[in-house]
């Protein structure tokens, strides 16, 4: 199986993921490599067997829904872009 | 003082023969002066001194652990309080962590003095050191080659005793894969033993942290500190903790060894084949039994692993999105501009190939092809390893095939440099502990023994291999320049 460098650019708008346009060839050349070793699965037939998530299918643990974290709002303020009066700052989204 | 086995160096505090800044301050002139080897990304001096003066007052009041007083490098995927923390990348180039990750704060409890960050592949993606932002590491068996990956830094202080030990953490082998090509000890625990909290996460069902030390002996009291429950971490197994240095002196009498006919195939190199053959006839001479075992699923390791990991990556780098932490680009426009220039000039050429593979590995129309596929391939392989594990107490095998190759070499073709995860890969999919120890040399570069046990069984490969090193020496080895 082999992917063009449109695909790429397709697969690269769905990760939010900018890439160089003259890099976009050799990532479709490596995908397609990537791919390549991935058929080998195809050779096995697996339907009658159970996915696995968790090498102990081990169930997501609950815990009681109580406040734990601290209150770190300068710290994470002090290391993030852009910020102001304890917000986060991104671009203007609606007009 | 470098060259001191853990043990010997928490006896040298005790008893005054030297004091914990003593000992900082000499592997702190150790590490400057081998700088070239490029293995620390962040030196943390004046905390290290800081922090030794107060394990000082603390062995001075006879209130000691195993580990106060004692320098550790810690890999820098482990978020660490007000230090940066960059796990490779220039995404988090300028990233002070707000907290610690639960194995610092085990460290720090118990008095550990943390040296510094070590280098180490972007986002723990790689097998050779050489996708880090801060560059390659060299090997100090030969600065030529490559430390392996993705713990290189972790390999190469260990290796060149900048570090009396250091932690790593494995994926895909990342912990044993560097330990055999440096020549040094390597434990992957059990997925679940060590808390993930604070790790910054590259495929979170398959990554677990570990010591990496010159022996067994040493590694038996690393994990002592680092195991545990960990509520914070919702993969984090609920087992009591064993002492891992009590049962390190058992006799191996009726050990069962299975060696997996896939694993010595004809593709084995010739020359690794002869040194494993040499350490499993050591290992026949203190008493083990040995027997071939199959698993015929264990080739199609690789691919699954690159559909699994992948995918997982795609979705936990999701959240480096230069708004409230890490690299942000140069006057975005809107937030179509701001997510992927942020996250394009953040990520390395690595990192961008598996969360394009990630993504598209999820994307509607593929989902059951290839995520759901490796999945029941991740069961298949496993169920190997449970049926080899009723035969047999543990299985050996290769750790890589290969020395450590150079450095540039591999950096062309991906799926080369994936192919030489072939022996450890296997292990994460099935969540197993497995330690890699050093088993000889071929052509003056170090090779390694993998020994594969059940889960929590790492006390038992920790006596397995700790007998191993007490009728060899390899693990004693050091590279010429850094006696």
């Amino acid at each position: 199986m082999s992917l063009t460098a449109n695909d790429v650019n397709k697969i690269a708008h769905l990760a939010r993921l900018g890439i160089d346009a003259q890099d976009t060839e050799s990532y479709a050349k490596d995908l397609s490599g990537m791919l390549d070793l991935m058929t080998q699965m195809s050779e096995l037939n697996t339907d009658t067997v159970e996915p696995m998530a968790h090498p102990m299918d081990q169930a997501q643990r609950l815990r009681p829904d109580t406040v734990t974290e601290l209150n770190n709002r300068d710290k994470f303020m002090s290391i993030a872009p852009q910020t102001e009066a304890g917000l986060f700052l991104v671009p203007k989204v609606i007009e | 003082m470098h060259t001191k086995s853990l043990s010997q160096l928490s006896l040298g505090l005790q008893t005054g023969e030297f004091s914990s800044v003593e000992l900082t301050q000499a592997f702190i002139k150790r590490i400057k002066q081998h700088q070239d080897l490029n293995a620390y990304i962040t030196i943390t001096e004046e905390l290290a001194l800081q922090n030794a003066q107060l394990a000082d007052t603390r062995i001075a009041n006879k209130k000691a652990d195993a580990l106060t007083g004692i320098p550790v490098a810690q890999k820098d995927i482990f978020c660490t309080l007000d230090v940066k923390t960059t796990c490779g990348s220039k995404m988090l180039d300028n990233f002070i962590s707000p907290y610690n990750a639960t194995i610092i704060e085990k460290f720090n409890q118990v008095g550990a003095v943390m040296l510094g960050k070590l280098n180490m592949d972007e986002f723990a993606m790689g097998s050779s050191n050489e996708t880090s932002y801060y560059g390659a590491v060299k090997n100090p068996w030969d600065t030529n080659k490559v430390p392996g990956g993705s713990s290189g830094g972790s390999g190469a202080v260990v290796a060149a005793r900048l570090a009396a030990y250091a932690t790593g953490t494995d994926t895909g082998g990342s912990i044993r894969q560097p330990a055999a090509l440096c020549g040094i000890t390597g434990l992957k625990p059990t997925y679940g033993r060590v808390s993930r909290y604070g790790m910054i996460a590259y495929a979170s069902s398959l990554d677990q942290g570990g010591p990496m030390t010159h022996s067994a002996e040493d590694a038996a009291i690393v994990l002592q500190t680092m195991a545990g429950f960990d509520p914070k971490d919702s993969t984090s197994v609920d087992l009591p903790v064993p002492d891992y240095s009590a049962n390190l002196n058992q006799p191996l009498t009726g050990l069962k060894i299975g060696l997996p006919k896939e694993f010595f195939s004809a593709d084995l190199n010739a020359e690794m084949a002869t040194k494993l053959s040499e350490a499993i006839d050591e290992y026949r001479k203190l008493g083990a039994e040995i027997k071939e075992v199959s698993m015929p699923n264990l080739k199609l390791a690789i691919p699954a692993y690159y559909v699994i990991a992948p995918a997982e990556c795609s979705a936990n780098l999701s959240r480096f999105d230069g708004v409230r932490f890490g690299h942000r680009c140069e006057n975005p426009v809107d937030l179509t501009d701001l997510y992927p220039r942020s996250r394009g000039e953040g990520f390395g050429k690595e990192v961008k190939r598996r969360i394009l593979m990630g993504t598209y590995a999820l994307s509607t129309g593929y989902y059951d092809a290839y995520y759901v596929k490796a999945q029941k391939i991740r069961r298949l392989i496993s169920d190997d390893f449970k049926r080899a594990l009723t035969e047999v107490d543990v299985i050996m095998g290769p750790v890589t095939p290969t020395p450590a190759f150079g450095i540039g070499e591999k950096m062309s073709d991906p799926v080369e440099m994936y192919l030489s995860d072939i022996y450890t890969i296997a292990i994460n999919l099935a969540g197993l502990p497995a330690i890699s120890i050093p088993a000889g040399f071929i052509n003056d570069m170090p090779i390694g023994l993998q020994v594969i046990g059940n889960y929590f069984t790492e006390a038992h490969l920790l006596n397995i291999a700790h007998q191993y090193q007490q009728v060899t020496d390899w693990h004693q080895q050091t590279p010429k320049g850094f006696e």
